[in-house]
């Protein structure tokens, strides 16, 4: 590993200051979250000397605030912390299991949600369960504030919309809708430490007869971004979840898919296997919304 | 020997205490090949082939030279020429002169990762600046990667020099066909004309990685005397330095090799890669060297399990006993001759008694690394022909594929397929144990299936020294030369307590270097409890008949008038003597009065190792939507004729199944039209993770072998062989298709259900 410098600031002002400061001075800076990809990264791909920047001693950026606008969920939050919230995995149960995937219990402690989806990959896991989730990121920079849908934060594999000197600081999610729910789903040959070949994440709400009023599916590891899938939801809202509204949004999904062919899959499997993971994600997500209403 | 421990007679053999390294290594205290470090010493990087195969124009190392921290660079230029010649010792096939070439290309590079310089400095960073200012030429060649591109008449040849071997006459062309075998008996044609049924497929399996956790280490130092000493993770340090002594044309007496702890080999650390490069960079720069493979080298450029193509053909009549089987057997060797060929021909047929039969075997050079043994090496891509093969039979006939197999399998006096007669043999017990274990008879959800296979290997005893020295307190340390790798140390301390009636705790062993211990063979072929082991007993014997003169000397009487009876000399019944009987402690403590240290020892060439059969069950359950398999059961019972420490047995049972199911279902190299591996990491390269599988039920079997004092037979190998057909088995019960080709994988499962549907 080449050397690097290190700073952790304790405020949010500090650090959007000190990002602008290495800005002006043209000094590469990279953020620091659990670095459970970028530790690995910076052994291996890229050993660039560079700032780094460690924003775990920003309060906001390690809150859980779940309140009735919804949840708040601070961009370095790690896995273990959010799946202790019983509160939260009430709520967003799918975005708890996908963050909750994410490597074995020695990375849980570290990574998060929002290393995660800063570091773009197609395959990232909370991905697709936060856009399901209508998710929004909260943005600081040397301009201000701003806020962003993740399904436009992710521009590309590795790439994602930050501007030099902005970093995440949290993650946005829209109060639940009363009988609704999420649900995630990966395919991985192995049970763990494997990288999905293919996911979905599926939020929806019934009505009081069981009819789907709301729904979002989006799609993981199938294109060079997750994929927001309004086709596969449309399938859903207006019908009962039944079997063949399932099987409608799993053909959507599988339409949706543009897959290559890789050591981890063809892409024939991956359109196959996508389709079956938003039709399962559906049924979980309808029998946990309508288990909320009984 | 009158004094031989009776099989009931055991105090402490098949007893579990815990292992003597297990501390260290559970707390990581232990020093594995990566953890040695010297004043001075320098780190070294590899610049290695970015190419499948081609010819090396130029080096030039002018650039490289240049950087800050570099002290040494070589190339194959700074290496003796060497003699060909036929491997000794190690574990699997090859030739000095190519392991040479592998070592450090020469002219040409025959796969992507093979190493083409070596750069020693200051630092890592230092080390990898150097390498990439190297600066090669290269000429491009086609790349071969697959048995039937190799094996094409028109093939591109890896190596223009080489000419079938195991022919009646050398033929006109090289080829890439390194050698032909062919083993028969009876009359094939008439054993088909008779069968009622045949089956008859080809069988395939990918190139697979032993998968140890320890990439390969080395610290090696060099000294102006022309002594060197090198640490390294190896399972043979005699071979280590044999090896390295025969690539750079020096003695094995100014090559002293320590080994270190080791984290893993299976058969892949039983040549070298790393040390004799470590000693040149040593030598060059007059400064310790250490060099360790990153994860990615590690599947590049040390030695896979052979890919293969066999074709199976067997018949029997409707009662199933087997009429005949022919086999056409082909296994990749990678870049360099020498794939397990031979003992994959060998055993093709072992578990059946078979009136006629024929295999024929080729060795078949591929521009992939040079395999290296992996458990049981050539076995389980037989025996996943063979076995898939059964269970087809089995099917067709209606038959339970347990009866089948025990209406044909070997017993007492049967000929084994590759020559001698069996003798006190397991197979047909461990058969009887699995039609009676309850997981044969676990109900069966939609989806699941069952699967049972035989395994079988040789096993083999080859050279091994031990010596015991006695403390002054009556406690022992035993001295041997095997790495050890599944446990070994503990069983050496329970056959050393139990024949000196010592506890266990009292028996500490040490596993020295070439220059401390004897002459000692490879820890590999199963054979290190075995043939090591009655090293071990028998230096415990030797010390129990010296404690018999000391006492018939302190008590005046003649040697042959005292016995060795539970652990404590005694006179004769009918012996007139005025003492009580002594233990070892009793003359340990009086050593100096009676003759000086007490010190035993023992060296030898075992015979009589005895084969292990196993039969594995496996249960899955197939996802019809995605073609995942889950292991939802999965049994293994084997033959260890006596297990010295059961733990240590079972966990070789398990471990070996994991393995294997591992080779089954996910486990393959993915090689790009280039011939680069593009799955070098444990993120693509799937072995299985603990949450994968349920726990493997385990049943030892115990057929004493004749061969051994306590019966011991080796289990170490056997327990890989099984698996692959087990697995496969299940999964084509589970869904009615007859899947021949490894792994197992969801995508190939999926198309194959689909492509079933039609
Ligand atoms: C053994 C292992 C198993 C893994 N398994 C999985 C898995 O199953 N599924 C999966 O999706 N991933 C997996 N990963 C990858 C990784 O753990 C996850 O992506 C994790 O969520 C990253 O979070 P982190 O906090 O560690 O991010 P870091 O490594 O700290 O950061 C990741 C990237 O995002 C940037 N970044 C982080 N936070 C911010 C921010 N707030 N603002 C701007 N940029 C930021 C960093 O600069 C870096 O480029 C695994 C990794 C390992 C080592």
């Amino acid at each position: 590993m080449e050397s690097f410098a290190y700073q952790a600031p304790d405020s949010l002002d500090a650090a959007v200051a000190l990002l602008a400061e290495q800005r002006e001075a043209s000094v590469r800076t990279q953020i620091l979250a659990g670095g459970t990809d970028m530790i690995v990264q910076l052994r291996s791909v890229d050993r660039a000397p560079r700032m780094i920047v460690d924003i775990k001693r920003i309060p906001e950026t390690r809150s859980i605030k779940l309140g009735a606008d919804g949840l708040i969920l601070g961009a370095a939050v790690t896995g273990a912390e959010l799946s202790a919230r019983d509160d939260v995995t009430a709520i967003y149960p799918g975005l708890v299991e996908a963050a909750d995937l994410i490597g074995s219990t020695q990375i849980q402690g570290r990574a998060s949600v929002g290393g995660n989806l800063c570091n773009a990959s197609p395959a990232g896991d909370t991905i697709p369960a936060l856009i399901a989730n209508g998710a929004i990121c909260q943005i600081a920079g040397p301009g201000g504030w701003r806020e962003l849908p993740v399904e436009d934060f992710v521009v590309g594999v590795g790439r994602n919309a930050l501007e030099p000197g902005e970093f995440l600081v949290a993650l946005r999610l829209p109060a639940a809708q009363p009988r609704s729910a999420d649900a995630y789903l990966r395919f991985t040959p192995r049970s763990e430490m494997d990288i999905a070949v293919a996911s979905a994440g599926v939020r929806l709400a019934v009505d009081e007869d069981g009819v789907c009023t709301e729904a979002r599916v989006a799609i993981g590891a199938v294109a060079v971004t997750a994929l927001l899938v309004p086709e596969a939801a449309e399938a859903l809202i207006g019908t009962r979840l039944d079997d063949a509204a399932c099987a409608a949004a799993a053909a959507a999904s599988t339409a949706a898919a543009r897959p290559i062919s890789d050591k981890r899959g063809t892409e024939a499997y991956r359109r196959t296997v996508v389709g079956v993971l938003t039709r399962r994600a559906a049924v979980i997500a309808r029998d946990r919304a309508l288990g909320g209403q009984a | 020997m009158s004094e031989a421990i009776k099989a009931e007679d055991f105090k402490q053999i098949g007893s579990r205490p815990i292992r003597p390294d297990g501390l260290d290594k559970v707390t990581g205290r232990a020093n594995f090949g990566a953890d040695f470090s010297l004043p001075g010493m320098l780190h070294g990087r590899f610049l290695r082939s970015p190419h499948g195969h081609a010819r090396i124009r130029s080096i030039d190392v002018k650039a490289a030279l240049a950087v800050p921290g570099v002290k040494a660079i070589v190339t194959g230029k700074d290496f003796p020429d060497v003699e060909p010649g036929d491997i000794q010792g190690g574990e699997g096939g090859g030739d000095y002169h190519d392991m040479a070439v592998n070592v450090m290309a020469r002219d040409k590079v025959l796969y992507h990762g093979h190493a083409v310089a070596a750069v020693a400095a200051t630092s890592v960073r230092a080390a990898e600046e150097a390498v990439r200012a190297i600066k090669v030429e290269y000429e491009p060649l086609p790349v071969v990667l697959d048995i039937d591109t190799a094996m094409a008449p028109d093939a591109p040849l890896l190596h223009e020099h080489l000419y079938t071997e195991g022919l009646p006459e050398k033929p006109a062309r090289p080829s890439n066909v390194a050698q032909v075998m062919e083993s028969s008996r009876g009359d094939i044609e008439a054993g088909f004309a008779e069968a009622d049924v045949i089956i008859e497929r080809t069988y395939y399996t990918p190139t697979v990685h032993q998968g140890y956790i320890e990439p390969h280490a080395c610290l090696a130092r060099w000294g102006q005397d022309e002594q060197s000493t090198v640490w390294c993770c190896t399972q043979g340090s005699f071979d280590v330095r044999s090896m390295t002594a025969r690539v750079l044309d020096i003695s094995v007496s100014s090559l002293k090799v320590i080994p270190t702890e080791i984290g893993g080999g299976f058969g892949g650390k039983t040549t070298v890669y790393l040390e004799p490069v470590a000693i040149v960079l040593s030598r060059l720069s007059g400064r310790p060297v250490k060099l360790v493979m990153t994860r990615e080298e590690v599947f590049r450029a040390s030695g896979p399990a052979s890919a293969s193509k066999i074709k199976l053909k067997i018949g029997a009549r409707k009662d199933g006993k087997l009429t005949a089987m022919s086999a056409w057997m082909a296994y990749e060797a990678g870049a360099f001759k020498g794939s397990p060929m031979v003992p994959g021909v060998m055993c093709v047929f072992a578990p059946y008694d078979v009136p006629a039969f024929k295999a024929e075997g080729y060795d078949v050079l591929v521009n992939k690394p040079k395999v290296a043994a992996y458990r049981a090496p050539g076995a389980p891509q037989a025996l996943f022909a063979t076995e898939s093969a059964m269970d087809e039979l089995a099917r067709k006939l209606n038959m339970d594929p347990i009866e089948l197999r025990l209406k044909n399998a070997v017993r007492d006096g049967s000929q084994a397929a590759y020559g001698p007669k069996f003798h006190a043999i397991g197979m047909e017990a461990c058969l009887q144990a699995a039609r009676a274990h309850p997981n044969y008879k676990r109900p069966l959800g939609p989806n699941q299936g069952r699967g049972v296979a035989v395994g079988f290997w040789f096993n083999v005893g080859m050279q091994s020294s031990a010596e015991i020295h006695i403390n002054e307190d009556g406690t022992a340390t035993v001295i041997e030369g095997n790495p050890d790798i599944g446990g070994s140390r503990a069983s050496m301390a329970l056959m050393a307590a139990e024949e000196l009636g010592i506890p266990y705790k009292d028996v500490r062993v040490l596993v020295a270097d070439t220059e401390a211990a004897g002459f000692t063979n490879v820890t590999g072929g199963s054979r290190v409890t075995f043939a090591t082991g009655m090293a071990v007993i028998e230096a415990a014997r030797d010390i129990i008949s010296q404690l018999k003169q000391r006492a018939a000397a302190l008590w005046n009487v003649d040697a042959d008038m005292v016995d060795w009876v539970d652990g404590k000399v005694v006179a004769r019944p009918g012996v007139n003597v005025e003492a009580d009987p002594l233990s070892l402690a009793d003359i340990a403590a009086q050593s100096a009065k009676t003759g000086g240290p007490l010190l035993g020892r023992a060296s030898l060439n075992a015979r009589g190792a005895g084969p292990s059969f196993s039969v594995n069950l496996c249960d899955v359950e197939v996802d019809p939507d995605t073609g995942k398999v889950d292991v939802l059961s999965y049994t293994a019972i084997q033959d260890a004729g006596k297990a010295i420490h059961p733990s240590y047995v079972e966990g070789q049972m398990q471990g070996g199944a994991v393995q294997g199911i591992g080779w089954a279902l996910n486990e393959e190299y993915i090689f790009d039209a280039e011939g680069v591996m593009e799955n070098a990491g444990f993120l693509d390269y799937r072995i299985p993770v603990a949450s994968d599988l349920p726990m493997i039920d385990t049943q030892i079997i115990e057929i004493a072998n004749p061969g051994h004092p306590y019966g011991v037979r080796g289990v170490g190998e056997t327990p890989i062989v099984a698996p692959l057909a087990a697995v496969a088995n299940a999964v084509n019960a589970a869904t009615g298709l007859q899947m021949t080709e490894l792994p197992l994988s969801p995508p190939r499962i999926l198309a194959a259900l689909e492509a079933a549907k039609g």
